[in-house]
């Protein structure tokens, strides 16, 4: 098992040996006064009162309410850690966010699981080389033929160029050995026949009862009246290989290290 | 001209010039005979959220337009549902802002402006369903926990009360409900290990006249429900308005979920009152009778719906007082609202928590294995979104989430006043990432297919059998409004405002509002012409047949 710095933010990693016990705190270079600073213990703790009193609206991914992903480690309405400690200890006036009594040690925690949240699922997670991932993305393993990154590539996948902030590594390697399994529902390839017999298909964007939104095969925008359609499927099966049929198992483990270092536009 | 309109032309001519007319007692009692008005949250006492205004029909729906929009100055969710006296039309603006608008036009008389204690902590938003009015007051109850009244033509406080307080998790975000010469409200705070109760105060004074604990004390019937001092934190919140039968003279009210929400073993018992109905007399608050729906439940299947009301044959020549209740565990129950008794109850979406109802109406229940999922989900098969009975159609209509579940976590949790208590959590059964509908969404459906859909369901109230279905894309967390008409009014979380015909649900007009529908659609009429108005997103839209 091996662990790789990453170039833009501290990574605490579990491992599949001593998963939790072995947490560890690698500062990087870009540090602000929040990064890489915590105790394991705090984030533990941390965890315990998050579960306990943030998962009803938050969820326990910290990603269930729209336009909020509270384990991307950017808050629009809080930089410092002082700011979030301050913001969670008086909620958010004219939102949902209620002000809570927390002290000072229960705050350090919740913070400091906040920002370890992103690399906190147990589970093994592989690391290898990011250079390496590099080149298998854009060469052997053939994922830049569907994936877009940094605006170079086609759009028939989703856009990564944020994926390293927005998935943990453990989600992320799920999603590379088991990619129907993992699959996000709304991104499942639609089958659209139109009224005329012609044949649409693509990824889904949107849907509502009546109609749905599409990117489709010649990267256009589409939205379909469902009432006009004679056919309309959603497959349950994505249309990405799992990475292992191409890859061994070290060039899986650089593809994800290189997945990590995609923090959107810099 | 049909008869229904007739009546209320003539009502609206024989009340025109008599803007500042008092609404007594006697005119909310008999609100079913002034259809141009909406004088309670519901409409009426019995709450059946029916209008007998007629002109807005199947054959003309196509000429509806937008008349006006009430554009409001916050970003949390619009639930309120307003109220509409002789034309002019009041309203509370998220959260706490009062504005007394005209109803024709939109332009606004005045608006009060509240902003309640930064130390208000609901736990679901930050919400406001709506007035109360009697005489010339209206009556506001606050998120941090007081009631208010307002002189509705003025635009100015009367006097406040507080009701609950803030720091310990009450909110108050219901519309109040005047019976008499009193003003009735319930507390929320059932995430935050309140324990709960339903007041009423003196409408002239704001004096406390009674308050019904939703838990009872050491000595009174039902406190053997709970164990050791679980009672003290016990939740049971009462935060929607219930209804009211004038000739039983008895008020009926939803109760929430017991707390903490998910850990059943730190409270051993059936919980009363938590998940019942309670049956209260209006004058002194003295407990009727009680119905409980999910006894110890592990769910937060909060009983907060609001009770419709309705009359039928007894079969011997008579007529027997029911009570219809779709209930958030996901079965629909009848009940005689005299007493309370059980009559019937049949499931209206999936549901394997109870593999059905005994003849008392307990559920059987069946607890699903640690990581799998329980149906419904914590939102509910149904939650607050008022339901419909039409006297039309003699149909029950209902805003469902179809097939949605929960993956539910109880765990031990200590209680410290004023934080959220909720001994666990219902996890998502699809892993990270906003995929399973929660209480808000955005523009984008993140959770479509595997995570359920919503629908309107049409019921038979005499057997409990769906009639009609209209699936939707999404879940809704929209109101139902019937008309007599036929016409069926709703929205849902899409931003579509649909228009069905109430017989068999077909769609016959729909309009994207661009925004999440969750309050109830009401209608009233001003100077002969009907409107329809409900909100959408940040914003209020009112509808009415082209000139």
């Amino acid at each position: 098992m091996m662990f790789k710095s990453l170039p833009f933010r501290p990574v605490l990693l579990a491992t599949s040996t001593a998963l939790l016990g072995l947490l560890v705190a690698i500062t990087s270079a870009a540090a602000q006064d929040h990064v890489g600073q915590y105790e394991q213990a705090d984030i533990e703790f941390g965890a315990s009162l998050y579960n306990a009193n943030c998962t009803r609206c938050h969820g326990e991914a910290g990603t269930e309410i729209a336009g909020t992903d509270l384990a991307s480690g950017q808050y629009a309405r809080a930089e410092s850690d002082q700011e979030l400690m301050r913001l969670i200890r008086t909620g958010i006036q004219g939102t949902a966010m209620p002000p809570n009594d927390f002290n000072q040690s229960e705050l350090t925690g919740i913070v400091s699981y906040l920002r370890s949240m992103r690399d906190f699922d147990l589970g093994e997670v592989r690391l290898g080389d990011q250079t390496r991932g590099e080149r298998l993305f854009n060469g052997k393993g053939a994922c830049a033929t569907c994936h877009r990154v940094r605006g170079q590539g086609p759009r028939t996948a989703p856009d990564l160029t944020d994926i390293g902030s927005i998935r943990t590594a453990a989600t992320l390697q799920a999603a590379l050995l088991d990619p129907t399994g993992t699959m996000i529902s709304v991104n499942r390839p639609v089958r659209a026949v139109l009224g005329d017999g012609t044949l649409v298909s693509g990824r889904r964007l949107n849907e509502d009862t009546y109609s749905i939104q599409l990117i489709d095969q010649d990267e256009r925008l589409r939205s379909l009246e469902k009432a006009s359609l004679r056919e309309l499927t959603a497959l349950t099966t994505s249309p990405m290989p799992p990475a292992s049929d191409a890859l061994d198992e070290q060039e899986v483990a650089d593809v994800l290290a290189y997945l990590l270092t995609l923090q959107g536009l810099e | 001209m049909k008869q229904q309109t007739f009546i209320a032309l003539l009502v609206g001519v024989l009340t025109a010039g008599t803007a500042s007319a008092q609404v007594t007692f006697e005119r909310l009692l008999n609100a079913d005979e002034e259809p141009h008005n909406w004088l309670t949250y519901s409409g009426t006492y019995s709450s059946t959220r029916h209008t007998r205004l007629d002109q807005i029909t199947a054959d003309n729906v196509d000429d509806l337009e937008l008349s006006w929009v009430f554009q409001a100055g916050s970003l949390e969710a619009f639930q309120a549902t307003p109220l509409v006296v002789d034309g002019i039309m009041y309203l509370t603006e998220p959260v706490n802002n009062v504005v007394a608008l005209d109803a024709k036009t939109g332009a606004v008389f005045w608006k009060y402006e509240y902003t309640p204690s930064p130390e208000a902590r609901p736990c679901c938003g930050a919400v406001n369903r709506g007035l109360a009015i009697l005489d010339d007051m209206l009556f506001l109850a606050t998120l941090d926990g007081n009631l208010m009244a307002i002189d509705a033509i003025a635009g100015e406080p009367l006097w406040s009360t507080t009701v609950a307080d803030p720091t310990q998790g009450y909110a108050l975000t219901l519309a109040p409900l005047v019976i008499k010469d009193k003003v009735i409200v319930g507390v929320a705070g059932g995430e935050y290990g309140i324990r709960g109760y339903i007041d009423a105060y003196d409408a002239s004074t704001g004096e406390q006249a009674w308050r019904f604990y939703t838990i009872p004390g050491p000595g009174e019937p039902g406190h053997e429900t709970w164990e050791n001092d679980a009672w003290m934190t016990g939740g049971a919140s009462a935060w929607l308005t219930g209804s009211y039968d004038p000739d039983l003279d008895l008020t009926y009210w939803g109760i929430g979920n017991p707390g903490p929400d998910w850990n059943p073993a730190q409270r051993p018992g059936d919980n009363l009152y938590s998940d019942s109905v309670v049956a209260l007399d209006p004058d002194t608050g003295e407990l009727e009778w009680y119905f409980q729906f999910t006894p110890n439940d592990p769910y937060d299947y909060d009983a907060v719906q609001i009770p419709v009301l309705m009359d039928a044959p007894d079969g011997n020549g008579g007529t027997i007082k029911l009570m219809l209740w779709a209930n958030r565990n996901g079965f629909f129950y009848i009940l005689d609202r005299e007493n309370g008794q059980f009559l019937n109850g049949t499931d209206f979406v999936p549901v394997n928590w109870a593999s059905g109802l005994d003849d008392f109406g307990r559920p059987v229940q069946t607890p699903q294995p640690p990581g799998t999922t329980t149906f419904p989900g914590v939102q509910g098969g149904t939650n607050w979104y008022s339901p419909s009975f039409s006297p039309e159609t003699g149909l029950f209509y209902v805003s469902a989430w179809e097939s949605y579940g929960s993956n539910f976590t109880p765990e031990e949790q200590e209680y410290v006043p004023g934080r959220v208590f909720l001994g666990g959590r219902p996890a998502n059964p699809f892993g990270a990432g906003a995929n399973v509908p929660g209480l808000r969404r955005g523009h984008i459906n993140n959770w479509t297919d595997a995570a359920g859909g919503g629908a309107v369901i049409a019921i038979n109230p005499r057997n409990g059998e769906q009639v009609w279905k209209l699936p939707m894309t999404d879940v809704t967390s929209s109101g139902i409004l019937t008309s007599a008409s036929n016409l069926l009014f709703t929205g849902n979380r899409e931003g579509y405002f649909h228009i069905l015909d109430a017989e068999d649900g077909e769609v016959l007009w729909k309009k994207p509002l661009g925004g999440m529908i969750a309050n109830g659609p009401m209608s009233y009429m001003v100077d002969g012409k009907q409107y329809v108005a409900l909100a959408a997103g940040h914003s209020m839209y009112v509808w009415a047949l082209a000139d």
